[in-house]
């Protein structure tokens, strides 16, 4: 049987108007935090070809557009759930640039004073409920703060991303078939980039649509969303949180993207076939957005000063990160345990 | 005081939990409506409600990666994994998740969750549904492990467990749940990281946990009748925190150590415990400490082998004598 391959979709710029539905202010929201992730992610592989980021590394460049619709999207009291490719999703929610930044260059000012690293970005002050480096493991996880918001009658929604490498592994279909039975309040949002790590994801996987294509096994809605539209995504984000909010239960959510960079810092991706890069480039989310805005009467000289004072902010924390220390030593031994310290014996 | 089975201890101490903070859940395979395959938590489902105490699918994963989310933002669950075997499947929550994420993120995340689970030998389930597999959890920084062995304990130690702020593994033996035992009325809450003298002793101290203790209280007993050898017999009771110095103390009295182990030899808890008495208290031991251990075989099925490869009082006995008479 022959498999449909994924290609980029197109999408019409429809809704294009003074009735439009997402409004100036987030659409300049939407745009700026695609931009932060763009010029985060840039500075992160720059700096780690001048051996500043230690380590690995996982960026999102090129799939921007999902992290920045599902957070605008979210309350503050909604909770995010990542992968090791969870830098976009972390300063999506509003986490500081140089907190990121100082945790993948492994300084005493990052996010967790370089106990966790690039894969572990973990900000509970802004509902980033950590970053998971086994896959699949945040699925359930997801599920466990999303049961506890249906037992305490909260309203937040759990909100689980993951790579299309992820539908592969059990821990999806135990979570998904779980969610769905306790009907809790999680979406879960599939990056799907084309490739899992190195392989193409159509090669190792029975259907074309690797997370959409397994929702009718749990009673879900098949969804597939062009996942380098930022309002595609802020509109499916609100659809998915506004059911999970009502107590109807879970969604899982496809978002078609590319990544412009290799798997990791280790991988030049060249995998790749000749022309896909440059293909999936014409539909960089960024460019796609810039173009958004104009449509929507954004004047050229607000939105390049949008773009302007992002560089600054990441020119200003590459500055606080570089003359930041190494962490403390005494951090090493504290935070085993809740008493603060490792002893496991007296 | 009343007599109670270990079996129905597990309900009540659930129970005693339950009934004191809201915030406490359950959940497991077969738990709710079914009361456990073991049943050691019939009428929890009546008592506390659909909400709180609730039957899960067979999926180990998604039952202990609910539990650490549950955990991380604000309730304080007790999963039960059915059989200690089944750890095997969900690992990566034992290993990788619960004991990383407080450290990882430096301090912001909390997991404070009990995994109860039914470990051990002596039911000839065979090699998959009867290991002591307490010292794969012993070996994981991030996480506290006890294995109670009596009815007041295990009453005990779960109130301890559940009011603990970090993620505990709570071992119960299969093979001790129809044994009764005296268990005082009113609430009990036992502390995490304190081993037990059960038997005062000056000759030789023996280690023993779970299900190995009343094996060893029992060799005891012939030693100092049959031998005239009397034996401190401690419970160890939890391995994570390790209350080193109850041991530490008994040895310096006895200058003779044994541990009674379950798990099979290479790695088992008590080579921890022999490698901390050599570092701190070599020049206290008249003789080199014996482990009495499982042998390094999977478990067989047919009850007449199982019982050759546990310890047991006889060779609990034979080894300490031919130890203290060498």
């Amino acid at each position: 049987m022959a498999k449909k391959k994924n290609r980029a979709p197109t999408t019409a710029l429809a809704n294009a108007g003074p009735n439009d539905d997402i409004g100036e202010e987030t659409r300049r929201r939407l745009y700026e935090v695609q931009v932060i992730i763009r010029e985060a992610e840039q500075r992160a592989f720059d700096l780690f070809l001048q051996n500043l980021v230690k380590g690995t590394s996982h960026l999102s460049l090129g799939q921007e557009a999902i992290a920045a619709g599902f957070a605008v999207a979210m309350r503050p009291s909604d909770l995010s759930f990542c992968t090791y490719r969870g830098h976009a999703h972390t300063l999506a929610r509003g986490v500081p640039i140089e907190k990121v930044l100082g945790e993948l260059m492994q300084r005493d000012n990052g996010l967790m004073r370089g106990k966790g690293g690039s894969m572990h970005l973990t900000s509970v002050e802004h509902g980033v409920m950590g970053s998971y480096a086994i896959i699949g493991a945040h699925l359930p996880i997801a599920c466990g703060a999303a049961l506890r918001a249906q037992y305490k009658g909260a309203d937040d929604v759990s909100v689980c991303f993951f790579g299309d490498g992820t539908t592969n592994i059990g821990a999806f279909h135990e979570a998904l078939n779980f969610a769905a039975v306790w009907k809790l309040p999680v979406v879960f949002v599939c990056e799907n980039n084309l490739y899992m790590e190195y392989t193409p994801i159509g090669e190792v996987t029975a259907v074309a649509h690797p997370a959409a294509d397994r929702a009718s096994a749990y009673g879900l809605e098949r969804i597939v969303i062009d996942g380098n539209d930022a309002d595609a995504v802020y509109r499916v984000a609100q659809t998915a949180f506004a059911r999970a909010r009502a107590g109807e239960g879970p969604s899982l959510i496809e978002c078609l993207t590319y990544r412009h960079s290799g798997h990791s810092r280790a991988d030049p991706a060249k995998y790749r076939p000749e022309g896909e890069l440059e293909r999936w480039k014409e539909r960089d989310p960024i460019k796609i957005y810039r173009e958004r805005l104009i449509q929507f009467g954004f004047e050229e000289t607000a939105i390049a000063a949008i773009e302007a004072n992002v560089r600054r902010m990441v020119e200003d924390a590459t500055a606080t990160c570089k003359a930041a220390a190494p962490p403390a030593v005494e951090i090493l031994f504290s935070d085993v345990y809740a008493d603060g310290g490792w002893a496991w014996r007296n | 005081m009343a007599e109670l089975t270990y079996r129905d201890a597990v309900t009540r101490a659930i129970a005693q939990e339950m009934s004191r903070d809201p915030d406490v859940i359950f959940f497991g395979e077969d738990v709710a409506k079914p009361g456990g395959v073991f049943k050691t938590t019939v009428g929890l489902y009546e008592q506390f409600g659909p909400r709180r105490v609730r039957d899960t699918p067979i999926s180990e994963q998604a039952i202990l990666g609910a539990a650490m989310g549950a955990a991380m933002t604000g309730l304080k669950p007790i999963a039960e994994i059915m059989f200690s075997d089944f750890f095997a499947v969900c690992f990566d929550y034992i290993a990788n998740e619960f004991p990383k994420s407080r450290y990882m993120s430096n301090g912001q995340l909390k997991c404070p969750l009990v995994v109860r689970t039914a470990n051990g030998a002596g039911s000839r389930f065979g090699a998959q549904h009867s290991q002591s597999v307490e010292n794969w959890a012993m070996m994981i920084p991030g996480l506290k492990v006890v294995a109670p062995s009596t009815p007041r304990d295990v009453i005990g130690l779960m109130a301890a467990a559940v009011r603990d702020p970090d993620p505990v593994i709570f071992f119960e033996h299969k093979s001790l749940y129809a044994t009764k035992g005296e268990v005082p009325d009113g609430e009990i809450v036992d502390t995490l990281g304190s081993a037990k003298i059960v038997r005062p002793g000056k000759d030789a101290t023996i280690l023993a946990l779970a299900l190995m203790v009343p094996r060893a209280l029992d060799a005891a007993t012939r030693l100092k009748r049959e031998h005239d050898i009397d034996c401190e017999v401690i419970d160890v009771r939890s391995l994570v925190p390790l209350d080193t110095r109850a041991i530490l103390g008994s040895v310096a009295r006895t200058h003779r150590v044994f541990t009674v182990e379950e798990n099979p030899r290479l790695c088992g808890w008590g080579a921890e415990i022999v490698s901390i008495i050599a570092d701190e208290a070599f020049y206290d031991l008249d003789g080199p400490p014996v482990r009495i251990t499982t042998p390094h075989i999977p478990l067989p099925a047919a009850d007449t082998l199982e019982d050759l490869v546990l310890p047991t009082p006889d060779r609990i006995v034979e080894t300490v004598r031919r130890s203290l008479s060498a």
